[in-house]
């Protein structure tokens, strides 16, 4: 169980100093994840091509404490599933001692993830092994400059999904990878949150704890993108889970279980929607009724995790 | 002593048989014609506990590659095996391996590309991957095959080189064909491959590495690219030593250019792989005929031999260059292009032909390198230009 003084205690794998934007949902979601993979342990990183890496790996600097890799966009799974393959073929041979332990992350956007890297990791989810991934999903390509992903929300504004007299943002709805994941049937899959803390650093140790592939999608709200200021993250990724815009459940061997926001918790989508700038247009006259689709659209999305959850 | 085994047996099986002699920690691989049996063969061997290699069957090229290098920068020592659409879609991985100074090392069937699709042999897939910082070897048969194979991992994991290397043989004329092949002992060949040392690995148990880095503005990009050069053009010496000690091992010579009566040659075809053997047939059978003609067959195309080619080639009056790929819009196919620069590099303005044959594994019949070896004498005597034919074709 996560406690917020022996976490504060614990030695961080990423280290001040790298070049990520303030307020950024990203590297709060690996701080924290991180944390759960235990104090003591020897740790592998690897990263999609994306924020994380550009800002954390310039050389000749590195923000890791730990042993790190970057390949390209689309490969993070693959790629860590090689380092996980050289863990067991060096034990194999002797190089490396029976008894040593070492666990293996992979971090990666929604670009990264949702789309380009989803063959790879699906792959490697299939072969079973025995490694963490961790989509660190804030709805757009940002790196690159806020173009939309499968993984951006319907009626946003993103710069390839624009706002205008033709289309009023992003035409389509967002994939929901969680439960295509879970569609694999690996041992442990879960939906968490910058804004839930406790939730996310104990879902990172389930996972870490898990033999096998497991999958951890984050919610990590970005300032520039969704257009709101830097010191806003953590209210907006709670008004993210409040909104039931995001869900936070978990899959674990096969059994759903989510937590539920509690009536008095409960928000329309609106109050998710108002303090980000990239749905402003939702709030002028002609495009209100937008906004009673997404309420609709949210409802059914976690009423869909909820029957699961039996 | 070696101990010989004499067997028939196809290029891919000889391959799969040098792969488990080497023992790679981690191969990953996708099966693709005429690649195939080196990957089912490996395969094989794992299900019969014969290796103890972590075998990773990988959802396409692309995490084939990228396995690979994750793989080989944890530390393992690693080999994979492609061909034509398979090597095609690994193409940007191919720059991060050796841009990372990971010694993978790789089979490829050479085979045509798409469009349209087509499995049998040419060297587009492989000419496709000259530039991207591999050393690359050429077989001619499925012995060599083989010797590549273990030569290359003596050449990739070499401290000073520290690059990927390409062995390469022809799809289904090298891959399918059964030949009489020796296979050494296994014991031989373990101490001939040696044991990997990697420099800087994920797992080392003390420290924490970092790979696959961010070099933006500031010159650190280009600088590591300039070493990168450097790296592949000193590692000539060393292939030349992993070569010739593997040639002391199992008593089979290794040059980077295999040439065949070039030494007083007025008519030099120069070729990779398999349509050597039909060349020299032909040089032969012109020589038996007063007309001097050899071959000179280039078993190392990257780091290109330019100096060693230009010292066979010096005496010839004409040389044509056949090319089993072509580079559209250029002057030349791809090999053509190097054997040309290589000439005018050393000063020998010799007249050259280039002969662009066998595309999609199109029959090299002895009839089209007779017109190649007559074409060259017509060369010499100025009475054709130094232009680019199609051979076989209509």
């Amino acid at each position: 169980m996560a406690n917020i003084k022996s976490l504060s205690e614990t030695r961080e794998r990423l280290v001040g100093g790298h070049r990520l934007c303030g307020g950024c949902g990203a590297s709060v979601a690996v701080r924290q994840v991180l944390l759960g993979a235990g104090a003591d342990t020897e740790v592998v990183v690897g990263s999609a091509t994306g924020c994380l890496e550009v800002s954390t790996t310039a050389l000749p600097y590195s923000s890791w404490n730990t042993s790190f890799i970057h390949n390209a966009f689309e490969n993070a799974a693959a790629t860590i599933s090689g380092v996980e393959a050289a863990y067991r073929g060096l034990k194999a041979a002797g190089k490396i001692a029976a008894d040593k332990e070492i666990k293996f992350v992979a971090f990666g956007g929604d670009g990264g993830t949702y789309d380009i890297g989803l063959q790879s990791l699906s792959g490697a989810l299939e072969r079973g092994h025995d490694f963490v991934y961790v989509c660190y999903d804030n709805n757009a390509y940002m790196n690159t400059g806020i173009q939309r992903s499968s993984a951006t929300p319907h009626y946003s504004w993103a710069t390839t999904a624009e706002v205008g007299a033709a289309q009023p943002g992003k035409p389509q709805r967002r994939k929901d990878l969680t439960s295509i994941v879970a569609a694999h049937h690996i041992p442990y899959v879960a939906q968490a949150s910058v804004g839930n803390w406790k939730d996310l650093v104990e879902k990172s140790e389930k996972a870490f704890n898990t033999p096998g592939p497991a999958f951890l999608n984050v919610l990590a709200p970005c300032p520039r993108g969704w257009r709101y200021t830097g010191d806003q993250t953590i209210e907006v990724a709670r008004l993210a889970f409040r909104t039931k815009f995001w869900p936070l459940y978990e899959v674990q061997d096969g059994v759903w279980s989510m937590r539920e926001v509690r009536e008095k918790d409960l928000l329309p989508i609106e109050e998710f929607l108002r303090v980000q700038g990239r749905f402003k247009h939702l709030f002028a006259p002609e495009n209100e009724h937008l906004i009673a689709l997404l309420q609709a659209e949210v409802d059914e999305y976690y009423d869909y995790v909820r029957e699961r959850c039996g | 002593m070696a101990e010989v085994t004499v067997l028939a047996a196809t290029g891919n099986a000889m391959v799969a048989e040098a792969f488990r002699q080497a023992a790679p920690d981690v191969l990953a691989a996708y099966p693709i014609t005429p690649q195939t049996a080196i990957v089912e063969n490996f395969a094989k061997y794992v299900a019969d506990g014969r290796v103890h290699t972590e075998f990773v069957a990988v959802e396409s090229e692309h995490s084939a590659m990228s396995a690979c290098i994750g793989a080989s920068a944890a530390g393992a020592r690693v080999a994979t095996a492609t061909s034509s659409q398979g090597l095609a879609l690994m193409y940007e991985e191919l720059h991060i391996a050796s841009g990372m100074r990971l010694p993978i090392v790789m089979a490829n069937a050479n085979r045509a590309l798409s469009a349209p699709i087509n499995i049998h042999g040419d060297h587009s897939d492989v000419m496709g991957a000259r530039d991207t910082g591999w050393i690359l070897l050429f077989a001619e048969t499925a012995q060599e095959a083989y010797d590549n194979s273990l030569i290359s991992f003596r050449i990739a994991e070499h401290p000073s080189v520290q690059l990927p290397v390409m062995t390469t043989l022809d799809g289904f004329i090298t891959t399918h064909a059964m030949e009489r092949c020796e296979l050494l002992d296994d014991e031989t060949v373990a101490a001939y491959v040696g044991a990997y040392t990697p420099a800087y690995p994920l797992l080392n148990g003390e420290t924490a590495a970092a790979q696959g880095m961010f070099a933006s503005l500031g010159g650190t990009y280009f600088e590591i690219k300039k070493a990168e050069r450097a790296a592949i053009d000193a590692s000539m010496p060393c292939i030349k030593a992993a070569g010739e000690a593997w040639a002391a091992v199992c008593g089979r010579g290794f040059e980077v250019i295999d040439a065949w009566k070039c030494e007083d040659a007025d008519y030099i075809l120069v070729v990779l792989g398999s349509a050597a053997g039909n060349a020299r047939v032909v040089a032969r059978e012109l020589r038996a005929q007063g007309i001097k003609a050899g071959v000179a067959r280039i078993r190392v195309y990257r780091p290109f031999p330019f100096e060693e080619l230009a010292q066979v080639l010096k005496g010839a009056r004409a040389v044509g260059i056949l090319d089993r790929s072509d580079s559209f819009g250029a002057q030349y196919g791809p090999v053509g292009l190097d054997v040309r620069s290589a000439l005018y590099g050393e000063g020998l303005l010799i007249p050259t032909r280039d002969y662009i044959y066998g595309l999609g594994g199109a029959d090299v019949t002895l009839d089209a390198l007779r017109q190649a070896y007559g074409e060259l004498q017509s060369l010499a005597a100025g009475e054709l230009d130094q232009g680019l034919s199609y051979l076989g074709t209509r």
